[in-house]
């Protein structure tokens, strides 16, 4: 990634979380992985002010109490968190999740391979272009929020 | 691209345009190119019913007349062309540019080398990535 904040991972099959995370020790990926079993967990993560936010999100999208679609819905509509690029994982190749999850705006749709070897390769691109490409600093405030506090403040 | 379907190229400089359309070719992408001056013309594109929903949009920011982020405004406020991914390709590293393209939910924001081999080599892992990566629209 392009920079060393977490990668945040909602994931709720404790196996498939370690794939992942052992795939991005096999490529080299410094990045410390925040995994949460559900959207309501990850929720509950990235507005916790003490916990420092994510470079990028990777979300499955069948998971219990709070799938990933209801978790887009609610993050896309937050100003600080719909900065934040999310890329689902997943087995679905529902068209309907895949036009559902584009629909909020996703920054990528990748449909786990089963195999290891091109599940790591899979990885491996995902990496490069999350390197690539630039992040949101998740830290700065916005336009409105900056007006809002140089009108507050004073000196 | 995972899709046979047009790439939009939102940019005002013909030789910028120039360049992207030869490292494509040179990257072998088969995907034609629709080539828009600005964003009022690409939503002019966009809106009319004849013509082919593209796979992907690259973007441009400094445009005359409307631009990107006066474009990703309108786009990501239409329920039918707020799928589209659009990443924004500029030579702007403005922190301000790359808030206000995030919080439009951009699906990447890549600052373009002045050298082509590295102009290129971006390009290559944009189009690995949205080969990889499912696209809205499935089919040619």
């Amino acid at each position: 990634m392009r920079d060393c904040r977490p990668i945040l991972l909602l994931e709720d099959d404790t196996v498939d979380a370690m794939t992942v995370k052992r795939a991005l020790k096999e490529l080299h990926v410094l990045n410390p992985l925040v995994r949460v079993a559900n959207g309501e967990e990850a929720l509950v993560y990235l507005k916790d002010e003490s916990k420092e936010k994510p470079c990028v999100i990777l979300l499955d999208l069948n998971m219990p109490k709070m799938n990933g679609i209801e978790f887009l819905k609610i993050a896309k509509a937050d100003e600080k968190l719909k900065r934040i690029p999310a890329i689902v994982l997943t087995t679905s190749k529902d068209d309907q999740d895949r036009l559902k999850t584009f629909q909020l705006s996703i920054a990528g749709f990748v449909v786990k391979p089963v195999d290891y070897i091109k599940f790591v390769e899979a990885m491996r691109i995902v990496n490069l272009y999350w390197t690539l490409s630039e992040l949101p600093n998740s830290e700065q405030e916005s336009t409105n929020e900056k007006l809002q506090t140089h009108t507050a403040g004073g000196r | 691209m995972r899709s046979s379907k047009p790439i939009l190229l939102v940019e005002d400089d013909n030789v910028d345009a120039t360049t992207v359309r030869r490292a494509l070719k040179d990257l072998n992408v088969p995907n034609s190119i629709i080539h828009q001056l600005d964003g009022e013309d690409a939503l002019e594109y966009l809106r009319s019913g004849d013509n082919k929903r593209p796979c992907v949009i690259l973007l441009d920011l400094n445009m005359p007349r409307m631009n990107g982020i006066d474009f990703l405004k309108i786009i990501k406020n239409d329920d039918e062309l707020k799928q589209i991914p659009v990443i924004v390709m500029t030579t702007s590293k403005d922190e301000r540019d790359k808030m206000d393209s995030f919080e439009r939910s951009v699906a990447g924001y890549i600052i373009k080398s002045p050298d082509y081999k590295k102009f290129m080599e971006s390009l290559k892992i944009l189009n690995l990535y949205w080969t990889l990566s499912e696209l809205p629209y499935p089919g040619a």
